[in-house]
């Protein structure tokens, strides 16, 4: 029996997804698949677009692989266009020919709506739906300096931040009178702006845009209704997406009044063998411009096509949970009341900057909808009663107050029932993640791997992992916090051991409160332990075996076995001499040369015996350890600020080598990184940083735990207007509260998202002194910072010290065989392994 | 069979460091000789190269014991190896060389296998 023919045309999210949900299913070996993609990438996820302006790629972004389709023999022809479907013949139309199929499937998504304003054309007016949008935004952005983003929506307030972190002047242009007009109200509305504006980005509501036109003192000028102006350098349109029903359209199937292709709950079209998934379908006179409900249809479609009657979509939540320029916001169901006979209760402290409101049932047994600003805690809990119907407490305003004016705490996972929705994108429930355990996942990623939770827009994470450890806990599995075999310890208590007990060597703190001998998780950080506490030198001969091998040789090990040498450049100021006396040692020892991220010059290829040479000439020159190798302060990158730019408000460099002097050497659970920016311009990236600074008209705002790397974060805005010793005294408070209570390798972002009460307590902790420990927090770090010592410098003129870096103890002048070296671009790296 | 075995002095037990290993240069490559002063026997080697990544590095590694083996865990990526057998934790098909080591008065004596085939087919 020969196979039917199965078109997918587009090969976004949900076209993905759907291939997804169908080759795993019997009716897929039915089928030839053929799929048409517009884009010239595979399926990435959108979602997540934003992110490829803050150094992801697109294979980062890529959901499913180039081997996947071929493993599952779909044909994927991207870079192709549909240019139509004739339902009569059942045949597709490309430019590069027909293709007949048996059943088609239209998941073209949407294309955004750009109002048709004169001069809309202009080259530097664009849109932001694809990752070829982005790429000629940040073309267009390199030569500009500001930005404006036309629709101040939740796609609008996204793209807006996208062009800040391209370095621009950001401003949001939206027609109705307050933000994202769907989602808030207008305090809530009201809320976000003036927090916006705060961050730097300029609001203008109740604004049309008459037309576009070439700019006096910008490229381009934009003229109001109301006869104001705005110059600006590009513009983005993001004034709402419209379904891409074309195709639907010209081959006569039917379409709603206002776009997109009707289909019933079995995702088919009025052409019983087309069907329409995502964000082009119109189901129930509803558009659904989420990922999750498209992920529905999908899994719906797939299930129908494998002749299951009982399949059905039946609409979906549309609740958002995001950060929003780093603002928390949140809405859930019914937010504008519009159900008849609502009761509102709100909750708005102008003071912390948290807005709240939900709307109750005409019988107050019910949740049907809420308004977040500023503070997303309560928003799980509240989704789950909206969601699943919990009935209310009698005083239901207990939900969204704080607690200590007598909130009630949030929900906990006890109390949601079996059929409650934890991950909206992969539909998984409690009773699935129950199911899961029971089949015997025993720890979170396993629950993850088995039901796909979480693995989706992530906006689930925190709520999974309190489910799955709750349910672990139910079942007698003791959720296992020790750090290995050798000690029944989390790092924070034995912190806490080791300070208390003023334990000074592994071997005395392994045979009281541990076993065995070691090993490689538990000796490094009972390392970092003792470092912190006691701050010796690394060296010492009872900490040595305790070090990566980084730390002991104190250079970055590479591929081939040699080191790399970081010098400690303080926020990124250097004489012209000490570049001189880089170049130079470089040349000597031919090590490749290389700037790195964070404003310092990294020198690769030296062996083990030549480190200590390379130091001494260094040392010379007045260089010391950058900590490169060490879970350690790394650099505190700066702009030039106020001496030079002519934006800058205060000295950032100057404050950057404050920092980087007063924090080098402290030893910590993983690297720490800052950077100091001398206007809210924030050329210095600070707010990817874990201690972020950004300069003010009245001193420093302080940003922490925010991340970049594989995990990105926008830090957390702790406290505003600060003088410089306030500064660094906040620092100083958080860096060693972090230093005692994080555990092993958790950067400053995962101890905050995994921290009890979250940036609030923080903040109760360092800046109100809720735990009274501030006055020995600043003792520990002013100790630290006394008694600092170059390593390096310690250990050239250490003759013992110097006899670990001979690289074969029994034949100094051996040089390591294995090495071997290959030219590129002028310089010399390791020749390609040969396999 | 006879089995002559034939001990190199390969350096002192000043150049040793405890609880970690140091590097010597030997007719066979690079070997890893790690002193271990809280166990039986104390002085254990194996090849100093990494199998996975090709790098003369395993002496550089952190020491320890898993389920009661002696260890090493590779400064690259993290392989542990079993410091009595040479296998590989993670992918037991992977064995790195072991060698007899010795302390003779302050000497330290290593065994090369070479020396010890010759040895047996002489
Ligand atoms: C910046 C941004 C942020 C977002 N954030 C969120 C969020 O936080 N949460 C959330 O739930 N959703 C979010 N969304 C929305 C989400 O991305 C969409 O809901 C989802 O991508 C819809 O998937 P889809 O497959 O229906 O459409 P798409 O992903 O748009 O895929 C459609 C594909 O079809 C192709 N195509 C169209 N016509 C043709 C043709 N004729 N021939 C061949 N190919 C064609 C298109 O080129 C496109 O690649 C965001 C979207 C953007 C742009
Ligand atoms: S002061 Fe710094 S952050 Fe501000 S514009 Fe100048 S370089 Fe950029
Ligand atoms: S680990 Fe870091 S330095 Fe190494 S290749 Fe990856 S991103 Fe680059
Ligand atoms: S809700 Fe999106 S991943 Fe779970």
């Amino acid at each position: 029996m020969s196979k039917k023919t199965l078109i997918v045309i587009g090969n976004g999210m949900v076209g993905h997804h759907f291939l997804e949900q169908f080759v795993a299913s019997p009716a897929a070996s039915g089928y030839d698949i053929l799929v048409f993609g517009e884009e010239k990438q595979r399926a990435y996820d959108r979602v997540h677009l934003s992110e490829y302006f803050i150094g992801s790629t697109h294979s980062d972004l890529a959901i499913g692989t180039a081997d996947w389709y071929s493993e599952h023999s779909i044909q994927l022809r991207l870079h192709e266009q549909v240019t139509a479907v004739n339902p009569d013949q059942r045949s597709v139309t490309t430019p590069k020919g027909d293709y007949g199929y048996d059943e088609l499937v239209l998941a073209t998504g949407s294309f955004p709506f750009v109002p048709p304003i004169e001069g809309r054309e202009h080259p530097h007016c664009f849109v932001y739906r694809t990752l070829e949008d982005l790429d000629a935004i940040r073309h267009s952005a390199q030569k500009g300096k500001s930005g404006v983003v036309v629709g101040g929506g939740l796609l609008g307030l996204e793209a807006a931040n996208a062009l800040k972190s391209l370095g621009l002047q950001a401003h949001v242009v939206e027609f109705a009178p307050r933000l994202m007009p769907v989602q808030l109200d207008t305090d809530g509305g009201a809320l976000l702006r003036h927090k916006i504006e705060e961050l730097g980005v300029q609001v203008h509501t109740e604004k049309a845009t008459t037309s576009i036109v070439e700019g006096e003192n910008a490229r381009i000028r934009m003229n109001f209704s109301d006869d104001s102006h705005l110059e600006t350098d590009l513009i983005v349109f993001s004034a709402g997406i419209r379904p891409q029903d074309t195709l639907a359209r010209a081959s006569g199937l039917s379409v709603g009044e206002r776009g997109g292709i009707v289909v019933n709950d079995q995702c088919t079209t009025s052409d019983p063998h087309i069907h329409a998934i995502g964000e082009c379908a119109l189901w129930n006179q509803k558009i659904f411009g989420l990922v999750a409900p498209g992920y529905t249809m999908a899994r719906t479609l797939a299930a129908v096509l494998n002749g299951d009657r009982d399949a059905g979509f039946t609409g979906a939540d549309m609740s958002t949970k995001l950060k929003l320029l780093g603002v928390d916001v949140g809405s859930i169901g019914d937010a504008h009341g519009q159900t008849p006979g609502t009761r509102n209760i709100r909750f708005n402290d102008e003071q912390a900057g948290h807005y709240r409101r939900i709307v109750i049932s005409e019988d107050g047994k019910t949740l049907l909808g809420a308004i977040l600003v500023g503070d997303n805690s309560h928003y799980d809990t509240l989704l789950q009663y909206a969601l699943n119907g919990i009935t209310l407490p009698d005083n239901p305003e207990t939900l969204i107050l704080p607690e200590n004016q007598g909130g009630a705490p949030v929900l906990g996972p006890d109390a949601l029932p079996e059929t409650a929705s934890i991950c909206s994108c992969h539909n998984v429930t409690k009773g699935d993640i129950c199911c899961a355990i029971d089949a015997g996942c025993g720890d979170l990623p396993s629950v993850k791997a088995e039901t796909k939770a979480s693995t989706g827009c992530g906006g689930c994470t925190a709520l999974l992992k309190n489910v799955v450890d709750n349910e672990l806990e139910k079942r007698g599995v003791a959720v296992n916090k020790d750090l290995c075999e050798h000690f029944p310890y989390s790092r924070q208590e034995l912190f806490h051991l080791v300070k208390i007990n003023g334990i000074r060597t592994f071997r005395t703190l392994i045979s009281q409160h541990g076993k065995g001998q070691g090993c490689d998780i538990c000796k490094p950080v009972v390392g970092s332990i003792l470092a912190t506490c006691w701050n010796e030198h690394i060296l010492a001969t009872d900490h040595v075996p305790l070090q990566d091998t980084n730390d002991t040789f104190m250079a970055n090990m590479q591929k081939n076995g040699t080191y790399s040498i970081v010098p400690r450049i303080p926020g990124g100021e250097i004489t012209p001499d000490k570049l001189i006396v880089l170049g130079e040692v470089a040349k000597e020892y031919d090590l490749y040369t290389k700037i790195t991220g964070g404003q310092r010059v990294d020198l690769f290829g030296a062996t083990l015996s030549e480190l200590p040479e390379i130091w001494e000439k260094l040392i010379a020159a007045g260089f010391e350890t950058g900590h490169a190798y060490g879970k350690s302060l790394r650099t505190v990158k700066s702009c030039v600020g106020n001496t030079w730019c002519r934006y800058g408000v205060q000295d950032s460099v100057g404050m950057a080598i404050v920092l980087e002097n007063r924090y080098k050497g402290l030893r910590a659970p993983h690297k720490v990184k800052m950077a100091v920016s001398g206007c809210t311009r924030e050329c210095a990236e600070a707010q990817s940083k874990d201690f972020g600074v950004i300069a003010t008209e009245n001193g420093w705002n302080l940003y922490v735990c925010g991340n970049g790397g594989m995990r990105p974060r926008h830090a957390d805005l702790f406290a505003t207007d600060l003088s410089d010793e306030e500064l660094i005294r906040t620092i100083d408070r958080v860096v060693m509260f972090y230093v005692r209570t994080a555990d092993r390798l958790q950067r400053t972002s995962v101890w905050m998202e995994n921290l009890e009460g979250g940036l609030d307590y923080l903040k109760q902790v360092v800046l109100e002194d809720s735990l009274r420990i501030c006055a020995e927090l600043e003792e520990h770090m002013n100790s630290i910072a006394d008694t600092y010592q170059c390593e390096w410098q310690t250990a050239v003129k250490d003759p013992e010290k110097r006899k670990r870096f001979r690289e074969f103890v029994n034949l100094p002048e051996q040089k390591d065989p294995v090495q071997q070296w290959t030219t590129e671009r002028g310089q010399r790296r390791p020749a390609p392994v040969p396999a | 069979m006879k089995t002559r075995t034939c001990w190199n002095t390969i350096c002192t037990v000043d150049d040793l460091v405890p609880e970690s290993g140091i590097a010597v240069w030997t007719e066979e490559g690079p070997v890893a000789v790690f002193y271990l002063p809280h166990r039986l026997p104390a002085l254990v080697a194996i090849s100093h190269k990494d199998p996975f990544s090709g790098a003369n590095v395993l002496a550089r590694g952190i020491t320890g014991d898993l389920g009661g083996e002696p260890i090493v865990a590779s400064p690259l990526y993290k392989q542990h190896f079993n410091l009595k057998t040479g296998v590989c934790l993670e992918d037991e098909s992977v064995r790195v060389k072991t060698y007899s080591v010795l302390l003779d008065g302050n000497r330290i004596l290593l065994e090369t296998r070479e020396t010890q085939q010759e040895a047996v087919a002489a």
